[in-house]
């Protein structure tokens, strides 16, 4: 039983860094129609800036946290406006748009790859493996963390997406994106910031994700990328906190899989639940079915 | 009447007459070995090509179809010993059947959602081949698999096997060229362009999607099979997803739909990385860009990326010299 309740932690808090991607996959479908398959290489990026700011550059960690943030975000705004703008300019086929975010996220995992070696690195960690014991069994400060600011971070995320404007004109832009523009709400902006928030919060989640597991390479979003999209198909793809359900799912189911089956069985469960999701229900399980009109 | 389809057939013949020629003038065996390799990538390529340039589909899972191939052609090789044709066509059987397990579900997707359960069906195949150690001794990989024996002759150097490979690229492009022209093909390219309206015409889309997948997952077996029975051994690190990506990147280069391009693409984007060699790090770095590149670049549709464009071009001149209709069975 009580190692029943750790692994529910632990499958509480690698869920909350899969809800955390999932949000940004869920975003970029929701108003684009579009899987974006360098939402996962920005994952690893973002890890990696805040290894990069930290290790090598010896910044205090809440600033490398700040900058890392930013910095993610704007690389995600910055592949929409170099790859996305263009392509949605000239009213090009899907399969472009697609198979040019496989192209950017391939660009990314290489430059970093190129850049700081393949090998696996020792990530920086807030207050050394101290652990708090609750309830008769110990929890590390570095879950309670995780937990904590995914709760925030989703809190804030959805005051913004129900209460701004900006929330407003994203949550119109899903509906109905030539609507939206007809009503003076400048698309190409909404979807910048999109871009920038999803990569924003996906920096978080790889930065958590990372310091949970101590260490941090080149693959780490390669690997992360099915069991997120999982999570956001999951939930439902387009209702943005559909993925938050999926990953609380998807990472319990994962972490119970490595206890009681084997772990050599965990990276295949996300997988089987993904099948199953779009076998049975589509729309995810939150999602609204939808009907393909000419 | 007569003299005109000779005049047509002597462009292909002497094409593929150049092809044979080569493994008999060709000594260095290095060379052979990129030849070999050039036949099976540009299998890979045609069959992927099928599926995702023709019908639309575009699929990230094809290295996971390889790897089933050369892993039923070798186990079955290594337990029952039986005549290398037979391990072909048990390899694109096994590839084929799990094509179409896989193919039901998850061509009801489209899209990112198809790529996504493509991706993650090839993890999964690589896991699998990985962890099954009983039957594919996981990371050891298979070794001691036996050599193609075909009409009492082993197949040894690589002139020999060149030829072999040689014919079963032709064998399946011959067969792709024949889908592409058939009323099945028109179909695939019906529904590539608005399923809606495919469907409308009185086409079973879905059924028409599993069938190319089939078709593709099958013959990515038999290429399967003859990477088996040449390196003689295999392991799960050969079909990892970046090969897949690998595969597609030479569709899209060729052209989508546009099956010459994808041989000529297979062709470029095996030699140029052999050829520098200094490059190998960068090779993922340069796809990734080409991908970016082609899509940005101008005009892109159907057919008409980088090669597929300039190729349907020349193609279209050689077929109107040669008092052909314009695009008349355009592949």
């Amino acid at each position: 039983m009580e190692s029943f309740l750790a692994y529910t932690i632990n499958g509480l808090v690698l869920g909350s860094t899969y809800a955390l991607t999932a949000i940004g996959y869920s975003m970029v479908y929701g108003i684009l129609e579009l899987v974006n398959f360098t939402h996962s290489t920005i994952y690893m990026v973002g890890a990696y800036l805040f290894y990069i700011f930290v290790t090598l550059l010896h910044i205090p960690m809440p600033l490398s946290f700040i900058f890392t943030i930013l910095a993610t975000g704007a690389v995600g705004a910055l592949n929409e406006r170099l790859t996305i703008r263009p392509l949605r300019a000239k009213n090009r086929p899907k399969f472009a748009m697609l198979i040019c975010t496989i192209g950017t996220s391939i660009v990314l995992q290489n430059v970093f790859f190129l850049l700081m070696g393949s090998e696996t690195k020792q990530y920086p960690a807030i207050a050394e493996n101290q652990s708090i014991a609750v309830l008769g069994f110990h929890v590390t400060v570095v879950q309670i963390v995780i937990v904590v600011s995914t709760v925030l971070l989703l809190a804030a995320f959805t005051f913004f997406i129900n209460r701004t404007k900006l929330g407003m004109a994203m949550r119109a832009c899903a509906q109905d994106t030539e609507a939206t523009e007809l009503m003076g709400v400048s698309v190409d902006q909404v979807v910048s910031m999109t871009f920038f928030i999803g990569s924003a919060l996906a920096a978080v989640a790889g930065i958590m994700g990372c310091m949970s597991y101590r260490s941090v390479d080149c693959s780490i979003g390669a690997a992360i990328g099915t069991k997120t999209f999982a999570s956001t198909v999951l939930g439902g793809i387009g209702v943005f906190l559909g993925g938050v359900l999926g990953g609380l799912i998807i990472g319990l189911t994962e972490v119970y899989t490595a206890a009681y089956i084997g772990s050599n069985y965990r990276n295949i469960t996300a997988f089987i639940i993904l099948i199953l999701v779009l076998f049975l229900k589509p729309s995810g399980l939150l999602g609204k079915k939808v009907i393909k009109k000419v | 009447m007569k003299i005109q389809k000779v005049k047509k057939g002597i462009l292909p013949v002497l094409l593929i007459a150049a092809l044979y020629g080569i493994p008999f003038c060709v000594k260095n065996q290095y060379m052979l070995r990129i030849g070999v390799y050039v036949c099976i990538y540009s299998i890979l390529a045609c069959s992927l090509n099928l599926i995702s340039g023709v019908c639309g589909q575009v699929s990230m899972g094809h290295a996971a179809f390889y790897g089933i191939g050369a892993y039923a052609s070798a186990l079955v090789a290594i337990h029952f010993g039986i005549n290398w044709v037979v391990c072909v066509i048990a390899a694109a059987i096994a590839a084929g059947v799990i094509g179409v397990l896989i193919g039901i579900p998850a061509l009801k997707l489209s899209g990112g959602y198809l790529v996504i359960c493509t991706v993650g069906f090839g993890e999964l195949v690589r896991l699998i081949l990985l962890n099954w150690v009983s039957l594919t001794r996981g990371p050891m990989g298979l070794v001691n698999i036996p050599r193609p024996v075909l009409f009492g002759v082993t197949i040894k150097s690589g002139s020999q096997y060149m030829v072999v490979a040689l014919t079963l690229f032709l064998l399946i492009y011959l067969i792709l060229h024949n889908i592409l022209n058939s009323k099945y093909g028109r179909n695939l390219k019906a529904i590539r362009e608005d399923e809606i309206a495919a469907e409308t015409m009185g086409i079973h889309v879905h059924r028409e999607k599993v069938i190319a997948f089939a078709i593709a997952a099958a013959m990515a077996g038999a290429a399967g099979s003859l990477l088996a029975h040449y390196m003689l051994f295999i392991s799960p690190t050969i079909f990892v997803g970046d090969f897949s990506t690998n595969i597609l990147s030479m569709v899209v280069l060729g052209g989508m739909g546009f099956m010459p391009g994808s041989v000529i693409a297979a062709t470029l984007l095996t030699v140029i990385p052999e050829t520098l060699r200094g490059l190998d790090k960068y090779r993922m770095l340069i796809y990734g860009f080409l991908l970016i590149g082609l899509m940005l670049g101008k005009n892109v549709s159907w057919e008409t990326t980088a090669l597929g464009r300039w190729g349907a071009g020349i193609w279209g001149k050689i077929r109107q010299r040669r008092g052909l209709k314009e695009g008349d069975g355009k592949v």
